[in-house]
């Protein structure tokens, strides 16, 4: 009797995961482009990396002063990771683990969302529940898929890696804790779609939290410890303390600490065990966190195009500028720090130098071109963002009962152009002004780190509304394009523009960034020339594309 | 008598489909007017280029006096417009959406739009988000009812609304129609149509089949007829416009050309009537003939 029962039970138990295969099967199918181009693009841009980093830096005296620089440089730490030593494969992963570990934690948590909160928010996952499907189904489904393409990915690495000729283990140290991460993350993002109803607002809990993972990583290797050999460095506890870290720490090619990546499976297994327990309990298209009631009556200012436009971009705007304002205060603080430990290091100056694309003798100034460059293209993704709203409001449908009112297409338009525009000004200037005030703790005088800086971003200005540009110009000629386009315009200059020194393109290719037109400032003086230009490149595609969303038709 | 829509030889393509080929519509100032067909006939594809939102191919459109395309933004200030499909932002609460839609439309009345909210049932303080299909619905037709405006354009309006609601929406057609307004209503609905419409526009495959008035457009078509006679009718075989005629002994069975009616039952009358039941074709029955007239030919 009370075995039979136990059977019973069982068989309950499975029935939640019934019908998963099929999901399986329907998430590959949905996925069949997005998921190759991701696995495919950082695998490519992984091979990519490792040509130009042999043709750099192709002797261990070269490997052994780039990193000693590093390693006394807070700022590389931050953004790359900690130096295990000076062979080749040891510079890959000071160099690249951090970066491609971003990119495959984001390919995680948006295939997560995308299977799980996204078909609940839209309703196919009712349909989906109302079939033969268990209730935990969609989810594991969601992870399946998942994993298998962080396995996949973990083996072309792998291949990758060894084909270059490197150490068989640790290319699979370096695959497996960069697959692992994309998993760990995977389970963040599946808790993260049990807390709220709408799955914007879990790929944006993710997004926070693979930030605050870079970030965190980040501060620990900038705060560890130099070894005596002057390169490798022991980090602080804040890098233990997420996947990234936990990537960079297993120490691939050098001590191959496979144990430590035991650690991302034990945090993907209690953010999916968190997720199937809340998905147990709770009832269909509903979250953790409870949709609270909004007023009954609109405020005054939201009544208009203008005050509609604010409304929907107030919430991308508030999360970048946060997120940039406190990097460029952080940048800020550094001078000190940087100033003592790079005085008289010729290499150091140059990698600075390559970032930017400045040619001055003084590094702190070559610093600071280097770093507005790189908050002018972050600015840019906040532009992107805002303007592909444009997109997003009329493929949902939103639009139509906005035009079937007395609103003006222009006018419509140029209320979510003037967010994005006076927005990504806005930041630069709060950014310049807490990159001054961080900087200022050093030089103790605010005004002429006010006076170098502030210029500095917003001269960053014109070439992030290049961005704006351009997307309405797709917006204008190609809707159904808009977003594919847009964000490959922004990721090409991403590359072209941040990397394009570093990867060593040649400058015909760098070129096409508008970012490798900005005057470098403060470390050179500002020519007005490409300042003009890029606005009136701006201006010019912009009005061109309004003009053609004028006369053309709606498209869902 | 003048006209508020006026659309003649409407022609819109997409790519290779024609969505409308050489569609007509008429709607006379102040009539309800119904927008019959089936998915896929070109009803949301007219209503857009009548709202400016797709710009017509070729031929005549004329919306209260105006270019729909040209003129749009003065002429939104006179109508209001319900989708089909109502998709609203997630995170605003219904009752912002409303009075935002009003505030665009150029203003709404308070006093309408508590009234319309009691009626039907809506709470404004849920997030859009959190709204059935029918409550959304909902939401578009409060706003459209709260403006104050000549005509109102209503895409399949009701298809997600419960029948209370459906007799609280037909309640306010009329209540505008007796305000001298103007209404255009694509519906599914027969018996809505039925019921509010003055005349209605049938359209097929992106072309007006039928227009007329109701009655107008039943005299098209046949009536059915069932009789129950003294003696056992015969003969009626013999008459014009008499089909699918069935006698078993003193009963009859046919349906009747609307013309040939009267002398149907001038037949019968010798016979000896006991007891006559007409009816007139149902709008759905006008509609399945124009349906079943296509598959016969395809």
């Amino acid at each position: 009797m009370s075995a039979s029962r136990d059977g019973a039970a069982r068989a309950t138990d499975m029935s939640a995961f019934t019908g998963t295969w099929r999901l399986v099967r329907l998430a590959l199918r949905r996925d069949r482009i997005q998921l190759p181009v991701w696995i495919l693009g950082i695998t490519v841009m992984l091979s990519s990396s490792l040509a130009s980093l042999a043709k750099t830096y192709p002797t261990e005296a070269e490997r052994a002063t780039v990193l000693k620089t590093a390693a006394n440089t807070p700022t590389i730490l931050v953004l790359r990771g900690p130096p295990t030593g000076t062979g080749e494969g040891q510079l890959y992963a000071f160099q690249l683990i951090a970066f491609l570990c971003v990119l495959a934690a984001f390919m995680s948590t948006l295939a997560v969302v995308r299977h799980t909160r996204q078909n609940e928010e839209t309703g196919r996952a009712e349909m989906i529940g109302a079939t033969v499907v268990g209730r935990f189904a969609p989810l594991t489904a969601a992870l399946t898929v998942v994993i298998l393409s962080n396995a996949l990915l973990g083996v072309l690495i792998t291949g990758v890696l060894a084909g270059d000729g490197q150490d068989a283990q640790g290319a699979a140290v370096f695959a497996t804790g960069l697959a692992l991460n994309g998993i760990a993350f995977a389970g963040i993002a599946a808790f993260a779609a049990q807390l709220t109803d709408s799955a914007r607002s879990a790929n944006g809990i993710a997004a926070a939290a693979i930030g605050v993972a870079y970030a965190l990583r980040g501060a620990g290797d900038a705060l560890g410890d130099v070894h005596a050999d002057g390169i490798r460095i022991t980090s602080a506890w804040p890098s233990w303390t997420n996947p990234i870290g936990w990537a960079q720490q297993a120490f691939p090619f050098d001590a191959n600490r496979w144990w430590v990546l035991l650690l991302p499976l034990a945090l993907f297994a209690i953010g999916t065990g968190t997720a199937f327990a809340i998905s147990e309990h709770r009832d269909w298209g509903t979250g953790l966190l409870p949709s609270r009631p909004g007023p009954a009556k609109a405020p005054r200012a939201l009544l208009s195009p203008v005050g509609l436009a604010w409304r929907l971009q107030r919430g991308i705007l508030l999360g970048w500028a946060i997120g940039i304002v406190a990097l460029a205060a952080g940048v800020g603080t550094l001078t000190d720090a940087l100033r003592e430990a790079m005085e008289d290091n010729a290499n150091a100056n140059d990698l600075i130098r390559r970032l930017g694309n400045s040619t001055t003798a003084d590094l702190i100034t070559a610093f600071y071109s280097s770093m507005a460059t790189v908050t002018g293209l972050i600015v840019a993704g906040y532009v992107v963002q805002a303007t592909l709203r444009l997109r997003t409001e009329e493929a949902a449908g939103h639009l139509e009962p906005v035009l079937a009112t007395a609103t003006a297409r222009y006018r419509w338009l140029a209320a979510h152009l003037a967010c994005a525009v006076l927005g990504s000004g806005a930041i630069l200037l709060a950014s310049g002004a807490a990159m001054a005030l961080g900087a200022s703790k050093a030089s103790g005088d605010l005004g002429e780190s006010m006076g170098e800086l502030v210029p500095a971003l917003l001269v960053q200005w014109p070439a992030t509304l290049v961005f704006a540009g351009i997307v309405v110009a797709v917006f204008g000629v190609l809707p159904r394009y808009t977003i594919a386009l847009g964000s490959t315009a922004f990721v090409l200059s991403l590359v072209f523009g941040l990397f394009g020194g570093l990867l060593d393109l040649p400058q015909a290719v760098r070129d096409l960034s508008p970012f490798s037109h900005v005057p470098a400032l403060p470390a050179v003086d500002v020519s007005w020339t490409p300042v003009v230009l890029m606005t009136a490149a701006a201006v010019v595609s912009a009005a061109g594309g309004a003009v053609a969303f004028r006369r053309r038709d709606l498209s869902t | 008598m003048t006209t508020s829509i006026s659309v003649s030889g409407l022609v819109k393509t997409f790519g290779r489909t024609r969505a409308l080929d050489g569609l007509e519509l008429s709607v006379d100032t102040g009539e309800v007017h119904g927008f019959l067909g089936p998915n896929g006939a070109g009803k949301s594809t007219t209503i857009r280029v009548l709202l400016g939102l797709l710009r017509a191919d070729s031929g005549e459109v004329s919306l209260l006096g105006g270019h729909p395309w040209k003129d749009a933004v003065g002429l939104h200030r006179r109508l209001a417009y319900v989708p089909g499909d109502v998709s609203l932002w997630p995170n605003l609460s219904g009752g912002e959406a409303i009075d935002l839609f009003g505030a665009l439309r150029g203003g709404l009345d308070p006093k309408r739009r508590a009234d319309l909210l009691e009626r039907f049932q809506l709470d404004p303080t849920k997030k859009c988000r959190t709204y059935s299909k029918g409550n959304r619905q909902k939401v578009a037709v409060v706003a459209a009812f709260a403006s104050d405006v000549e005509l109102y354009i209503l895409d399949e309006p009701t298809s997600g609304l419960d029948p209370l609601m459906e007799a609280v929406f037909q309640e306010c057609v009329r209540e505008v129609r007796e305000q001298g307004r103007t209404v255009l209503l694509s519906s599914h609905i027969f018996s809505e149509v039925e019921a509010l419409c003055d005349r209605v526009s049938i359209v097929r495959e992106g072309r007006t089949v039928e227009s007329g008035t109701l009655a107008q457009l039943r005299h098209l078509t046949r009536t059915s007829v069932k009789v129950e006679t003294v003696r056992p009718p015969v003969g009626l075989d013999t008459l014009t416009g008499v089909h699918n005629l069935v006698v078993e002994g003193h009963r009859a069975a046919f349906d009747v050309e609307t013309a040939a009616l009267g002398d149907a039952i001038a037949h019968l009358t010798p016979f000896g009537i006991e007891t006559l039941h007409s009816a007139p074709p149902s709008l759905e029955e006008l509609f399945l003939r124009h349906y079943e007239r296509e598959r016969v030919s395809a």
